[in-house]
């Protein structure tokens, strides 16, 4: 794809398409890298998390500094596959594994309370005290069976979120 | 009227901060985290998937980089029969369209300084007749100017009278808004101080018909231009002001929010619409993207510069309504005669982060629906 060529070729394109298990369309392809473009402001051939940041809309999120984490650095490639869990031809699987990553800061395969309660906090800010956010936790932990010690793994995940109707979708605009 | 390079992290001013609308009524799909009912459960905990679902949404599209993104004309040479009409086009415009522009351009210079600069340094002491003859020249370099873009304006409605207490606002899309107002009449003008041979003129020509300047970068600038406004506003001499609101250029076809200090002054607001025909030439400024002389010259080298403006019925602040609810209804009235889709997003957002009170705004209401929910069995 290389840095700064603004012309993706067909073979690019299906690269891309490969990688990302077939998630998006190739006009959709077409569009995102059109969008990769208008945010790689520098042309680095990445999108920094300054970029990132200049998008009011993601600043304001709670979880945007976890995703800058993730998506710091990533390729034109890389971005499409970031995004493949929010496409409509995503499983539930794939869409509870990126939901685990999020979790998973370390990378090691393992939940941990810690990890939890860092995204707790995350999405509540200060308004709930780290005493009670613990209480919380520790409470809905312990009735669905684990306890604070519990490392829960890829499987408890899809066991916990796997019948609850996950609705993770995003819509790629194609002009 | 906007410049330089962005990417400077400013500390946001309190005016981005508290007296906005709820940017919640206006962004899509429902609110961040949805309002479920019954016994917290853990997968309700775990179940990130509204956040980042709009964390993913704000990725793929967003309605603040639409609102200045340029669209380039779509390329028309791709066959043999158009490729040589284009070609000619491209002769015209380059090759005799160009320097007659160029050379109209210069003549108009020539008539307004052997002018300007006789009257400045000789009617010292006429204040009337200098204002008088002073605005009469820079209407007619704007004119030249206008002249050298071969612009189309189309004026609607009954122009502009000067009178005390009064304030123009409009739209605004490139620096060029400016001359074509002052073309049709005098107005004194709030800008951005520019670098380059802008600032030389700004300091120079423009001081002459009352213009303001301020310094987006100088976070107390914002008061002391304030006061510059209103004592300008109650003189009774002055050129009308004429503020763009918006604070930065936008693509001529959504408009960002409105900034209160032109509704704060307590004076008569005008409305001005201007709506650029894309057909001809793209006037959008991307000041990220060009310098002003860039933008000049693109626009001396296109066909021409059709645009319209309406002069709007003149707006007051009602009783029962905040600056802030007057600025967004002049937005209104001005984004629904040009044409322009409302965004909620403040135009110096291009400058700077926005404030942390969004956020904790989403983190509020998702935390009392966790303890709210705690409570119920």
């Amino acid at each position: 794809m290389g840095n700064t060529s603004s012309m993706l070729t067909q073979y690019d394109i299906e690269e891309v398409q490969q990688h990302c298990n077939n998630a998006f369309s190739q006009q959709e392809i077409v569009s995102l890298y059109e969008r990769f473009c208008q945010l790689d402001r520098n042309g680095g051939g990445f999108v920094s998390g300054e970029e990132f940041l200049s998008v009011p809309e993601f600043a304001v999120n709670p979880l945007s500094q976890r995703l800058l984490r993730m998506l710091d650095g990533l390729n034109f490639k890389e971005f499409v596959a970031f995004l493949s869990a929010f496409s409509p031809r995503a499983t539930v699987q794939q869409k509870i594994e990126f939901i685990f990553k999020v979790y998973d800061s370390d990378g090691n395969g393992k939940v941990t309370f810690n990890d939890m309660l860092d995204v707790l906090h995350d999405l509540t800010g200060q308004f709930i005290s780290e005493q009670q956010r613990e209480q919380v936790l520790t409470k809905v932990l312990e009735e669905a069976g684990y306890n604070k010690e519990s490392l829960l793994i890829m499987s408890d995940f899809v066991k916990i979120l796997g019948s609850s109707g996950l609705k993770m979708e995003v819509e790629v605009p194609v002009d | 009227m906007s410049s330089g390079k962005g990417g400077e992290l400013i500390p946001s001013s309190s005016e981005l901060d508290l007296d906005r609308p709820n940017i919640e009524d206006y962004l899509p799909s429902g609110s961040s985290i949805h309002e479920p009912v019954g016994k917290l459960r853990l997968c309700n905990l775990l179940d990130i998937s509204p956040t980042l679902t709009e964390a993913a949404g704000a990725i793929v599209d967003d309605s603040f980089t639409r609102c200045f993104k340029s669209n380039p004309p779509e390329p028309w040479n791709w066959n043999v029969y158009l490729f040589p009409l284009w070609w000619c086009g491209v002769v015209i415009r380059y090759l005799i369209l160009f320097p007659v522009r160029v050379i109209v351009l210069t003549v108009g210079w020539i008539i307004f300084l052997s002018c300007f600069i006789p009257v400045h340094l000789l009617l010292k002491g006429h204040d009337k007749l200098q204002k008088n003859m002073e605005r009469a020249l820079v209407e007619l370099i704007c004119s030249f100017f206008v002249a050298s873009w071969t612009g189309v304006i189309n004026y609607h409605g009954p122009r502009p009278s000067m009178r005390p207490k009064q304030v123009f606002v409009a739209n605004h899309t490139s620096m060029i808004d400016f001359i074509i107002l002052e073309q049709m009449s005098s107005f004194a003008v709030i800008m951005q101080k520019h670098p380059g041979w802008v600032g030389l003129l700004q300091s120079t020509i423009l001081e002459s018909v009352g213009c303001i300047w301020f310094n987006r970068s100088e976070a107390k600038d914002r008061e002391t231009v304030t006061k510059k406004l209103r004592e300008h506003s109650q003189g009774v001499d002055n050129n009308p002001l004429l503020i763009f609101p918006e604070g930065t250029c936008v693509n001529n076809q959504y408009s960002v929010m409105f900034k209160k200090g032109a509704f704060e002054l307590g004076c008569t607001i005008c409305p001005i619409a201007i709506k650029y025909n894309k057909i001809f030439v793209d006037a959008f400024w991307n000041s990220r993207k060009q310098s002003f002389t860039m933008h000049l010259l693109q626009l001396m080298t296109s066909w021409a510069v059709v645009c319209d403006v309406w002069y709007l019925e003149p707006q007051n602040l009602r009783p029962d309504e905040t600056p802030i609810e007057f600025a967004e209804r002049v937005r209104d009235i001005i984004s629904v005669r040009a044409g322009l889709k409302k965004v909620p997003w403040d135009g110096y957002l291009k400058y700077s982060r926005p404030s942390s009170k969004h956020r904790e705004r989403k983190q509020q209401s998702f935390a009392e629906s966790v303890l709210r929910r705690l409570e119920e069995k």
